[in-house]
């Protein structure tokens, strides 16, 4: 554990030593407001919620995490200290771990700085904040989940935008499936045990379910789930290629 | 104590590294000498548990580098080749990092620090970006880092590469001071390094071991061993002179110079007393060690210069 905290702290402040962190967050927190009041209606809508704001989350985060996510193993390799890193007394699970949960941090503080959208509807109207809240962490868990799929997708290749593109293209395939984009490529052929099976691995599904509120432990679980499946990947793929 | 048995590392059909077998005791700085592509590199990121060998086992200080490879690793200090740190960071902060993931305990590791600090001569740049540092610089934030720890092993993969005389002299002489309690590796393909630093060379190519010597005795296999050069006017007659001599087994004489090779021993006296007796005008006289370049050549290409 101290390791990975060893990791993290490392990271963490990687990201404010450059101006990533700033660049980040201006640009997230400007499409956040962009979305909520030009795209979503947020005043036309005239109710008190934040659904507006939530609604284009899954979007954002296509194209902005993988933008955080990509840096995170191909860097290393392209600069060549993951030699550093990975001779250290470490083992891969704790480097892997560590720089993932660094990240996820990051994006959770971006996501905290959202809070005056959260102030401004409470003075505009008297909205459901256990909702709201339910949200944060819905749109916070399917963020991590994208994110395990970016580090994965990083520990693949020594270049960013090679990882910034199949981290876009595999976050795109678990978005949607479960819409006729992706499912029609397997129905007609795939069992029906299949076709349900993707049908429920869709981050959207996931999402709304609790953005509207209703916590289901099934989809902590599965946002838990996915994260650990790609952060074992991630494991496995450095394990598998260090060296190239 | 690092013992190295049979260990290879294949890439597909390429043999990076093939059948090496070795043990270096503490006290002893081996090197590795070898053309570019050797497998020398292949060989320490074995060692250092980043590379996983194809066959073979390799332990450090009792601990098996697959099968142990946390506690091999913490009696290690690496320098990987290019010496790579994380640039963004300053000097001061990538030192605090690489103690803490060591696991020196929280309130030592400050004082780790500053001594590595001290020793390296980084005091002026500890709060200087990685990235704005010389390559000079930069190769001893990363020796730093590799001896952070004390560690009792130290693999150091082309310490001295890129940088100038006067920071190869500095590099040298830091490593020349840790020598005598630690197991020390390095690998080089510069000759002049193995004579200044290493009490044993291996020299190897295409991934096998080709000669396990210590330097000494690699100039030993020289031809040029004990022979005498001199340079003079007339060095054709004067080696007409000399190849009657019962001591001399042969002269040559290349661009100018006279090189007379000895059948036995002693030469050197014998032809420094015929210089005096003929009164040669020699510019030039010279006792040659043996030339490591021409060692290493036959060696590794298997000819003779």
């Amino acid at each position: 554990m101290e390791a990975v905290t060893t990791i993290l702290r490392r990271e963490l402040a990687g990201y404010f030593a450059t101006p990533v962190a700033y660049v980040f967050i201006v640009i997230y927190l400007v499409m956040n407001g962009v979305f909520t009041f030009y795209l979503g209606g947020f005043f036309e809508r005239g109710l008190a919620d934040l659904e507006p704001f939530f609604r284009f989350h899954p979007w954002l985060y296509l194209f902005l995490v993988p933008a955080i996510s990509m840096r995170l193993w191909a860097e290393e390799r392209r600069a060549g200290t993951i030699e550093l890193l990975l001779t250290l007394p470490v083992t891969t699970g704790q480097a892997v771990l560590g720089k993932f949960l660094a990240a996820w941090l990051f994006l959770g503080l971006a996501l905290l700085l959202t809070v005056p959208i959260w102030v401004t509807v409470n003075y505009l109207g008297d909205p459901d904040n256990g909702v709201i809240l339910a949200a944060y962490a819905g749109s916070w868990l399917m963020a991590g989940g994208m994110l395990a799929i970016g580090s994965c997708m990083s520990a693949v290749t020594r270049s960013q935008v090679i990882a910034f593109i199949l981290a876009v293209a595999a976050c795109f395939v678990f978005l949607l499936s479960g819409l006729p984009m992706v499912m029609n490529v397997f129905s007609g052929w795939a069992p029906q045990f299949l076709l349900d099976g993707i049908a429920s691995m869709s981050f959207l599904s996931h999402f709304s379910d609790i953005s509207r509120g209703v916590i289901d432990l099934r989809d902590l679980v599965y946002f838990v789930l996915v994260a650990g499946f790609w952060l074992l990947a991630n494991v496995i793929v450095l394990e598998l290629r260090k060296a190239d | 104590m690092i013992e190295v048995k049979s260990l290879s590392r294949h890439y597909g059909h390429l043999k990076a590294v093939d059948d090496l077998s070795f043990t270096v005791e503490p006290g002893q700085v081996l090197g590795f000498l070898g053309p570019n592509g050797a497998g020398k590199s292949t060989t320490m990121k074995m060692l250092t548990g980043f590379l996983a060998p194809t066959a073979g086992s390799a332990r450090v200080n009792g601990h098996d580098v697959v099968t142990d490879s946390l506690a091999a690793r913490r009696c290690m200090g690496y320098l990987p080749e290019g010496a790579p740190s994380y640039g963004e960071m300053t000097v001061l902060d990538f030192l605090l990092f690489v103690a803490r993931a060591r696991g020196i305990p929280a309130r030592e590791v400050h004082t780790a620090c500053e001594r590595v600090v001290d020793r390296l001569n980084l005091a002026g740049v500890r709060h200087q970006v990685i990235d704005t540092l010389s390559k000079g610089f930069r190769r001893r934030v990363g020796l730093a880092q590799a001896i952070i720890h004390d560690p009792a092993v130290l693999i150091l993969d082309e310490p001295t590469d890129g940088l100038d005389p006067n920071q190869k002299h500095e590099v040298r002489k830091l490593i020349a001071e840790m020598a005598s309690d630690k197991i020390i590796v390095i690998s080089t393909h510069i000759l002049e390094e193995v004579q200044a630093l290493c009490n044993r060379v291996m020299i190897i190519s295409q991934g096998r071991q080709l000669a396990d010597d210590t330097p000494a005795g690699l100039i030993a296999r020289s031809r040029y061993h004990n022979a005498v050069t001199l340079v003079a006017d007339d060095v054709r007659r004067i080696a007409s002179v000399l190849s009657e001599f019962p001591e001399v087994a042969r002269a040559e004489v290349k661009e100018g110079e006279l090189t007379v090779f000895p059948a036995g021993v002693g030469l050197f006296d014998a032809v420094s007393r015929s210089v005096a007796e003929h009164g040669w005008a020699v510019s030039e006289l010279r006792y040659e060690a043996g030339r490591l370049d021409e060692v290493f050549r036959m060696i590794t290409q298997g000819e003779s210069a």
